[in-house]
């Protein structure tokens, strides 16, 4: 009896530590597990086609227990950046930092220097939503057009990365069918923000990334 | 007397204004200093553009150098790294002039991923891949795992007759709970 649950609690851990060694979930050792550790990113064409969505999660892998207890970071900022012009070099933010509750957005705005290190401009547009609690109905925050949201939600990301890791790991062929999505019944920290497309450019295409930069 | 009186009262209530000025420490009555709610410099420790590119690119020591070079930097410094890894993982890739579904050999595949920023459309349809739009964005539904698989594995033909048809579809073909079709769009917390 003890010895099977041994057992079964090494093989779980196992199976975590193939999770978290591989998943770009939790895809580096300095972030691995930690509060800063983004997990995905997306951005899409908002219900008005007129915006612009943005969706960053942080915190993978949050079972429905742990995720009540779950908190953003006050020392680690989410930065959007976004590529006007294609060269690589964000011409704008939008800084996302949590505190005493709430989350506060500043921007769109032009940084005045680019790169690794990022300081707050806080005479940038500023926003602020209540964070979501967990099991409550989300909390919705607008201002000068954009929409904001912040805290634990389903984590949309959809993988047999079980199966992944046993291909890479040469222990599998192939992928199963049907597959079996490692990421069902898990929770993010997300960051929703919804902003008109006239705040990021006008026609064409930019290149967008997310970062996470923590206070020094 | 009366002149003394006065200003002892002026007195006391300019001082009384300067502390209920204080005491309302949002900054608002004190012209002067302002407090900066957020001061100080935000250092990076992780980034991201394109779903899963530093987990199957990346090799395991450059990971942290990675999630800390900035987008401009990284197609010079790792595109040979994701290079060897694309062809060292994918037989789709063992020959000379093999290319993915995209049209793009192992050097240019590559070069487009180790520069990793997501590319969005401001014009349409926004989607990783949906037959028909290529990188115009990521929605939530997206089947990006199944998408990069293809690339990588699929070979010319990928699409619809992969080399390597085991490796070209995890089999999960979407999230376990519904998406919402307003803001904030995630489904609720399990």
């Amino acid at each position: 009896m003890k010895k099977s649950k041994i057992l079964l609690g090494t093989i779980f851990i196992a199976i975590i530590g193939l999770i978290t060694v591989a998943a770009d979930h939790i895809d580096a050792p300095a972030t691995q597990g930690t509060s800063a550790d983004i997990t995905d990113f997306y951005a899409f064409q908002g219900e008005d086609t007129n915006n612009l969505v943005f969706v960053a999660n942080v915190q993978g892998l949050l079972s429905p227990s742990a995720t009540a207890s779950a908190n953003f970071d006050s020392n680690v900022m989410i930065e959007f950046n976004i590529d006007t012009d294609n060269d690589n070099f964000e011409n704008l933010v939008i800084q996302a930092i949590p505190k005493d509750g709430k989350m506060y957005f500043y921007g769109p705005y032009a940084p005045t220097s680019v790169g690794l290190n990022s300081t707050v401009f806080e005479d940038a547009v500023k926003s602020e939503v209540a964070i979501t609690a967990y099991g409550s109905e989300p909390v919705i925050a607008t201002n000068e057009g954009m929409k904001f949201f912040a805290g634990p939600r389903d984590d949309p990301f959809f993988m047999d990365f079980a199966q992944y890791g046993a291909i890479i790991g040469g222990n599998a062929s192939g992928f199963n069918n049907p597959g079996s999505d490692t990421f069902a019944g898990t929770n993010v920290m997300s960051i929703v923000v919804e902003v008109p497309k006239s705040m990021v450019g006008t026609s064409g295409t930019i290149n967008t990334w997310v970062e996470s930069k923590r206070k020094q | 007397m009366k002149l003394k009186t006065k200003i002892y009262s002026a007195i006391l209530v300019l001082t009384t204004f300067v502390f209920v000025g204080c005491s309302d420490n949002d900054g608002d009555s004190i012209p002067v200093i302002i407090e900066k709610d957020f001061p100080g410099t935000y250092v990076q420790v992780d980034q991201m553009g394109r779903p899963a590119v530093n987990t199957v690119f990346v090799s395991g020591a450059s990971k942290d150098a990675f999630n800390t070079t900035t987008p401009s930097n990284q197609g010079a410094m790792f595109q040979s790294m994701f290079e060897a890894n694309l062809t060292g993982l994918s037989p789709a890739y063992a020959n000379p002039g093999d290319k993915n579904a995209l049209g793009l050999d192992a050097a240019t595949f590559t070069g487009l991923l180790a520069t990793d920023v997501l590319n969005v459309s401001l014009d349409g349809k926004t989607t990783f891949f949906d037959g028909t739009n290529v990188l115009t964005g990521r929605a939530l539904a997206d089947d990006v795992i199944t998408v990069e698989l293809i690339l990588i594995f699929g070979g010319e033909d990928g699409l619809t007759n992969s080399e390597n048809p085991t490796l070209s579809n995890d089999n999960v073909d979407a999230n376990d709970k519904e998406f919402l079709t307003s803001f904030p769009y995630l489904a609720s917390p399990w």
